[in-house]
């Protein structure tokens, strides 16, 4: 086994329990063996002793939309890369889309999946199945068989289902076998052509708006749907303040529905798009600053769930085209976390709500044991600097594609260690040494 | 009152590297990016080419030796007709590339095309593109200067420009004056090159059109909004007339032509609700009988063809302004 390794001096923040407090963790065998917040710890033989002063030990991030480019497109994302970009970012564990090719729509594909993460990632890596065959919003997947395989949940991906009558079906359906349906919202015929939020500043741009509705109407319908279904429903992410009404009041139907948000939507808004910058060019698109602080809110109350990064690996050539022609998409796993923490140090929201929403939440969501600091945990487990300063720079990123929407900015809040079940598979030492 | 203003114009020398500064902008990608100096300056300078298009041999090279490429990704006959005879005027050598619309033929991107022309050594691209933006993009990989001939919806900013000249040789001033602007004001590039220049000219900006063809937030950028074209109409010295995409729109936009026409065609009892000597302009080409009365198109009111001439005057002022003589000397 390997050696034990006991962090102490560290403010542990746990959200499951509520803990913020000074205290020591001791890892063994792949678990938290011991948590102490007092008194000294006693000392296995032959273990690793970090000091943590001034740093934050928290559950491993879990971040729930993550795309790659395995199998298919390996020149964007393999799932080793976009291991280690998890890996420097904090997160222990994320939800990958089936958006593949082909997609992931077959319980082969999912233990593929599965070994092969196994196999060349350092963090874990959770198979969401298709909702549809082929992603093609037509004809249901075997759920019970993908389910059978590893999957850890049914998401169309991008891809957002326009039959009522067939999303039906799949709720009821999933309610069937106890899975959670992820789902993207967004009317394609309302949408049409937009390509970015409608409001003046499309109109300034000439670029054709995609008005909220597109988002909300679907929200709507499948609200009903899963109130009707029982299904376990998850929507996908949302971005206006309607939505986080909608969302709401739902809530107050059933314990089994949750939404999530990009934190591209908590961090940035439409104005970032600046002159026609293809990288902010995203779907669900960025939305004016009103809309982005009554995401917030929704955050800070408890009506948004969990907060993942929309990591979207797009290469250079689908990418520096005319805005209205370039591919929808950002990378993010490097920076979830200090994007999420400028929420943190704006005084938006505290720093338990924050980390909730990207660790107990979603493994709450997906049913996982990890997300959590306490006894018998797997040890998924991060260390973070809350106010490190560092600034975005292409040189660093570690996913093989480029097109971060935080290129350039200046962020405060770091990953200093990151260990996914025992093993450091991340040290900013790693990184900073030449 | 043309005339006269024309030929007090012609007697001035049309020297670019005599009477003005070099013009302080690299590229015309926008009129969001001049100053109302700049605009004044570009209309000071096309007026005086007016003149050179008038001689008998309209010649006047200060562009000789220098390459001019029109990459158009939009078939225009008018725009590019006219930025290649103003080329010409000034003894460029130009040349026109037509090339499908690369969202439609995948293959070539639009950098790539750039970085190819760039390397034949142009000293000045003209583009047209369907995509907001894309000349600016192209902009961005070139290394010479780069006009924009109209990029989606976005600008077209020697329409606007030539518009403004055609309303300070009309009405002898732009300022103060009162312009309606009728039609798809959702879809048209010209209508937001048009505000953002008369606004800076410190004109009383009108948009008419049903709610369906008005984009969102446009109470932003005009300074008043209307769908009665009576109201809009009334008082104003100008009236622009846009062109109705008419094949897209039936049915989708509007449920027909003869609706539209009837509520939104510019004839003779609407035009009443103007200034008695409102002139009417139209960026071409005009459907007449959808947007506008053929009687009203061909009548007294219109300078719809002096628009066209200053179409050439402004893009000989742009040409020349953003590339004053001996600035390529190897």
């Amino acid at each position: 086994m390997t050696q034990p390794l006991l962090i102490e001096n560290a403010r542990i923040i746990d959200p499951a329990s509520g803990m913020d407090h000074r205290g020591a963790v001791l890892i063994e065998n792949g678990l938290i063996a011991d948590l102490s917040t007092g008194g000294p710890v006693g000392v296995p033989e032959g273990a690793e002793v970090v000091n943590a002063k001034g740093l934050v030990l928290a559950p491993g991030l879990i971040d729930m939309r993550v795309f790659t480019g395995e199998p298919g497109k390996e020149y964007r994302e393999t799932l080793a890369s976009a291991g280690q970009a998890a890996a420097a970012g904090g997160v222990t564990s994320f939800v990958m889309m089936p958006d593949t090719a082909p997609p992931v729509d077959d319980g082969a594909l999912v233990d593929f999946l599965v070994r092969r993460a196994k196999a060349t990632s350092v963090v874990n890596i959770l198979p969401a199945a298709a909702i549809t065959k082929g992603l093609k919003g037509e004809d249901m997947t075997e759920f019970g068989l993908l389910r059978e395989a590893g999957a850890v949940c049914l998401s169309d991906g991008r891809k957002s289902i326009q039959s009522t009558a067939l999303l039906r079906t799949a709720f009821s359906y999933a309610a069937n076998y106890d899975m959670t349906i992820v789902h993207h919202l967004c009317d394609t015929d309302l949408a049409a052509n937009g390509v970015m939020n409608e409001g003046l500043f499309a109109t300034i741009l000439g670029l054709m708006g995609i008005p909220r509705e597109a988002e909300t109407i679907p929200l709507a319908r499948d609200l009903q749907l899963a109130l009707l279904t029982g299904v376990r429903y998850h929507a996908a992410q949302i971005s206006t303040a309607y939505s986080v009404e909608l969302v709401a009041a739902a809530k107050k139907r059933s314990k089994r529905i949750t939404c999530g948000v990009s934190i591209n939507n908590l961090a940035l808004n439409e104005n970032d798009i600046g002159r026609y910058r293809t990288f902010f060019k995203l779907s669900t698109p960025l939305r004016c600053e009103d809309e982005r602080q009554a995401v917030i809110d929704g955050l800070r109350n408890g009506t948004i769930d969990t907060i993942h990064s929309d990591h979207d690996p797009q290469d250079v050539e689908v990418k520096r085209q005319p805005f209205a022609e370039a591919s929808d998409g950002a990378i993010g796993l490097e920076t979830l976390l200090a994007a999420a923490l400028r929420l943190v140090h704006s005084d938006d929201v505290d720093i338990k709500t924050v980390l909730k929403a990207m660790t107990t939440r979603p493994a709450e969501i997906l049913g996982l044991d990890s997300g959590r600091i306490a006894k018998g945990a797997p040890a998924d487990v991060i260390l973070f600097d809350l106010d490190y300063p560092w600034q975005v720079t292409e040189t660093q990123i570690r996913s093989r594609s480029h097109n971060t929407s935080f290129e350039g900015a200046r962020l405060a809040g770091k990953v200093m260690r990151t260990i996914v079940g025992g093993q450091t598979v991340f040290t900013h030492e790693m990184e900073t040494a030449p | 009152m043309a005339q006269s203003r024309s030929s007090k114009a012609s007697s001035v020398k049309t020297s670019s590297t005599g009477d003005y500064p070099p013009f302080s902008q690299r590229h015309l990608l926008s009129i969001a990016d001049l100053q109302p100096y700049e605009i004044i300056d570009l209309l000071d300078r096309a007026e005086k080419m007016v003149p050179i298009s008038r001689q008998e041999r309209k010649s006047h090279p200060t562009l000789a030796g220098k390459t001019q490429i029109n990459l158009f990704f939009e078939s225009s006959t008018r725009t590019q007709g006219s930025f290649e005879i103003a080329g010409k005027r000034l003894g460029a050598l130009v040349m026109n590339m037509a090339v499908k619309s690369s969202s439609v033929t995948k293959g070539e991107t639009l950098i790539d095309t750039a970085a190819t022309l760039n390397a034949m050594r142009p000293d000045v691209i003209v583009v047209r593109h369907s995509a907001a933006g894309a000349v600016e993009l192209l902009s961005q990989k070139v290394g010479c200067a780069v006009i924009n001939a109209g990029d989606g919806a976005h600008e077209h900013p020697t329409q606007a420009l030539l518009d403004a000249l055609t309303i300070r040789r009309q009405k002898g001033r732009i300022s103060g004056l009162t312009v309606a602007i009728c039609g798809d004001i959702a879809n048209s590039r010209v209508v937001r090159s048009n505000l953002l220049l008369l606004g800076a000219l410190n004109v009383r900006t009108r948009v008419i059109a049903p709610r369906n063809l008005l984009p969102a937030g446009i109470e932003n950028i005009a300074t008043e909004v209307f769908t009665d074209m009576r109201e809009g109409l009334e008082g104003a010295d100008v009236v622009m007339m846009l062109r109705l995409q008419h094949e897209r729109a039936t049915g989708k936009m509007i449920p027909s032509v003869r609706e539209y026409y009837r509520f939104y065609g510019l004839d003779a009892e609407k035009l009443a609700f103007a200034k008695p000597d409102a002139i009417v302009m139209h960026p071409g080409p005009m459907n007449r009988g959808v947007e506008i009365d053929p009687a009203i198109a061909d009548g007294p009111a219109a300078v719809i063809i002096e628009q066209v001439e200053m179409g050439v005057a402004v893009r000989m002022a742009v040409l020349d302004a953003l590339l004053p003589a001996g600035d390529n000397t190897p």
